[in-house]
């Protein structure tokens, strides 16, 4: 059981957050929260995955922070977001993942300013609330879209049910791309 | 068999905490059922983790969302306070699943009750079900976009 009836309900667009070629073949959405260990095991397996598929997969990365069981999660989301509007989300999204034991609010700064942000202007973007209400935003769509827990991936628009185990789940984009 | 669209939902009595109950027909909203086999399990903790994620989106159509296992009240209570879930968990424990089975979504060979959604509409007539494979996770949209269709 790979595929459901489950399709993103709001398409990859020049708004998101992606990485890898634009007419990849593949593109990977993934949904998914900063404080959430299984994305935390899910992170080296998507690097591996994008190494693995180069030329032929684009990653791209949408927000859904488990809020009440994860507390930091929404923060960190957040803030990957208010440093994203500077263009470094990728760097910042990273270094949660590889820092996910610490998401206290002041180890997130911290991190904004090794991912290579102006922290003021993070703060700031923080307190106009942009950030929030894209996390808002792609929240909805991950609930729309029939995301059923974090990580949740969608290959090609579908929702993809198997194991995001590294074999399994290049197997299942090697048929893909077949 | 898992019962259909247009049928009246059955009333059930379910104790939510020791000494808490609830009452189906007591509710005068549209009501989400979320049956799941397991407190604990891997698959369906994300399950109601997604529901309790969108329930603004829920409660934005005024409706009750209501998780129910053959679990009892205390392995509820537990397993509510460690996902941090906001919506009653109801215990159809004893008669083991008789709600279940009312609904037509109890598992005789293992006992425990099937991964199943119900919407119903504010007359508690069933709008939308769906069953899903035990192993998958239904997620909330359909249930979302059946509550919608609605109003």
């Amino acid at each position: 059981m790979s595929q459901s009836e489950s399709r993103l309900s709001v398409p990859v667009s020049a708004n998101d957050h992606a990485i890898g070629p634009e007419n990849a073949a593949l593109t990977v959405v993934e949904y998914g929260d900063y404080q959430c260990p299984y994305c935390g095991q899910a992170f080296p397996i998507v690097q591996a995955l994008q190494r693995a598929f180069a030329d032929s997969l684009r990653l791209v990365f949408r927000n859904l922070p488990l809020a009440d069981m994860h507390p930091h999660a929404e923060q960190a989301a957040e803030i990957a977001e208010a440093v994203g509007l500077q263009g470094k989300f990728w760097e910042m999204h990273d270094l949660l993942y590889e820092n996910q034991r610490d998401l206290e609010a002041k180890a997130l700064l911290g991190y904004a300013k090794r991912a290579g942000a102006n922290v003021d202007e993070v703060v700031a973007a923080l307190e106009s609330g942009e950030p929030r209400t894209r996390v808002q935003h792609d929240l909805e769509g991950a609930i729309r879209s029939g995301a059923n827990g974090t990580p949740t991936f969608f290959v090609n628009g579908e929702r993809y049910d198997g194991s995001w185990a590294y074999e399994p789940f290049a197997d299942y984009l090697s048929t893909m791309l077949n | 068999m898992i019962l259909t669209p247009g049928t009246a939902a059955p009333d059930f009595t379910l104790p939510e905490a020791p000494g808490q109950m609830i009452t189906l027909s007591k509710i005068s909203s549209p009501v989400v059922l979320i049956f799941y086999p397991a407190d604990w399990s891997p698959v369906c903790g994300d399950e109601l983790s997604i529901f309790q994620a969108a329930g603004p989106l829920f409660e934005a159509h005024g409706a009750q969302l209501l998780g129910i296992s053959v679990d009892g009240v205390w392995c509820h209570s537990a397993f509510k306070a460690d996902r941090k879930l906001n919506f009653p968990l109801l215990a159809d424990f004893n008669p083991r699943g008789e709600t279940a089975k009312s609904y037509g979504v109890f598992r005789d060979d293992d006992g425990i009750t099937e991964r199943a959604l119900f919407v119903l509409d504010q007359a508690h007539t069933i709008t939308w079900s769906h069953l899903s494979p035990i192993g998958v996770n239904p997620g909330a949209d359909g249930a979302l976009r059946a509550l919608e269709a609605l109003s």
